[in-house]
């Protein structure tokens, strides 16, 4: 089976674009845009809400989007055990609907940072890392409220069920302070949710899929989540 | 605009949660130093949000105000929010 990928455009999304043409052209999968108003998920297999400043990141981020009316069809999806990936601006969603713990402060530094970034993989066990065989990928962030915060019962909760899925780390693998790009609790950059279906990543795996690019590490994600979820 | 409806200001008031760091507030708390204002600490910065509520009902306007604040002028996990109501007549 062939598994079609769903990319929600929000007003202000802007990496609806790479998204789509990462999965389309270069790994070769159906995907199609679905517009944040409808309700529909059109018989998508997996969604992907995509990275940007949704309602202009006013309020809070993610904090209006969640609320739009496909919101409810992808909390619903995620509920029975559909795949939903959130990046950077859709991970900041899908916290603030619920679907992950924790929210996202402003980087510490204040400053928007944009730049590649090494993530050790902490869990393999899960649909996202299970085929991949690296222990670290080089992803680029670019995000002004990456900052990720919890409280200890949850960070507890996390470690324990092993939710915690990508951390900040030196290229070799290595968890440090110098790695961490914004100041984020114990340097997470990724979590997922506990039934392992729901992921949410600051960095942008669509950004380094075309070998034209020089760095191929985001398609292991992708071709991760269909291998393990469909074949 | 008030309007014969518009029976309530409401005022909400958002904050950090004490223990949740607020770079912003240091960043301008290095300001309030280079003025030389030496006495001021702990500088937190939060939101100040107004409207109003059209009803003549305060029990109701108490909770919608309460409601809107928790499920979306705020995130619990990071701040808290307290309101005042005035009667506009």
């Amino acid at each position: 089976m062939k598994p079609k990928f769903g990319v929600v455009v929000f007003p202000g999304s802007n990496c609806d674009h790479d998204a789509y043409y990462a999965i389309k052209k270069i790994l070769g999968f159906n995907v199609e845009f679905l517009w944040h108003k409808n309700n529909n998920l059109n018989g998508c297999d997996i969604i992907i809400l995509p990275g940007g400043f949704s309602y202009g990141d006013y309020l809070r981020t993610g904090s209006i989007a969640r609320f739009s009316p496909i919101m409810n069809s992808v909390y619903n999806f995620a509920e029975n055990g559909g795949v939903v990936i959130g990046i950077c601006n859709g991970f900041q969603i899908l916290l603030e609907i619920g679907l992950l713990p924790g929210v996202m402060l402003q980087n510490k530094s204040l400053k928007f940072v944009c730049k590649d970034v090494y993530l050790k993989i902490e869990n393999h066990e899960n649909v996202f890392t299970k085929s991949i065989t690296k222990k670290v990928l080089k992803i680029p962030v670019a995000h002004g409220d990456g900052n990720f915060f919890t409280d200890e019962q949850i960070l507890k909760e996390l470690e324990l069920n092993g939710q915690i899925l990508f951390r900040y780390s030196s290229p070799e693998g290595v968890v440090t302070e110098d790695a961490n790009p914004n100041g984020s609790l114990m340097n997470i950059a990724g979590i997922i949710n506990r039934r392992k279906n729901v992921m949410g990543l600051m960095p942008h795996p669509e950004r380094c899929c075309d070998s034209l690019l020089g760095n191929t590490d985001g398609s292991l994600i992708f071709n991760s989540v269909v291998e393990n979820s469909f074949n | 605009m008030v309007t014969e409806n518009n029976l309530f200001k409401a005022t909400v008031i958002i904050k950090r949660r004490p223990k949740i760091l607020d770079p912003q507030g240091k960043a301008v708390e290095q300001g309030a130093k280079l003025l030389g204002f030496n006495n001021v600490r702990n500088t937190r910065i939060g939101k100040y949000i107004e409207f109003f509520v059209d009803t003549d009902d305060k029990s109701l306007a108490e909770k919608e105000v309460k409601e809107y604040s928790e499920k979306l002028l705020s995130n619990p996990i990071m701040e808290d929010f307290e309101f005042n109501l005035e009667h506009l007549k």
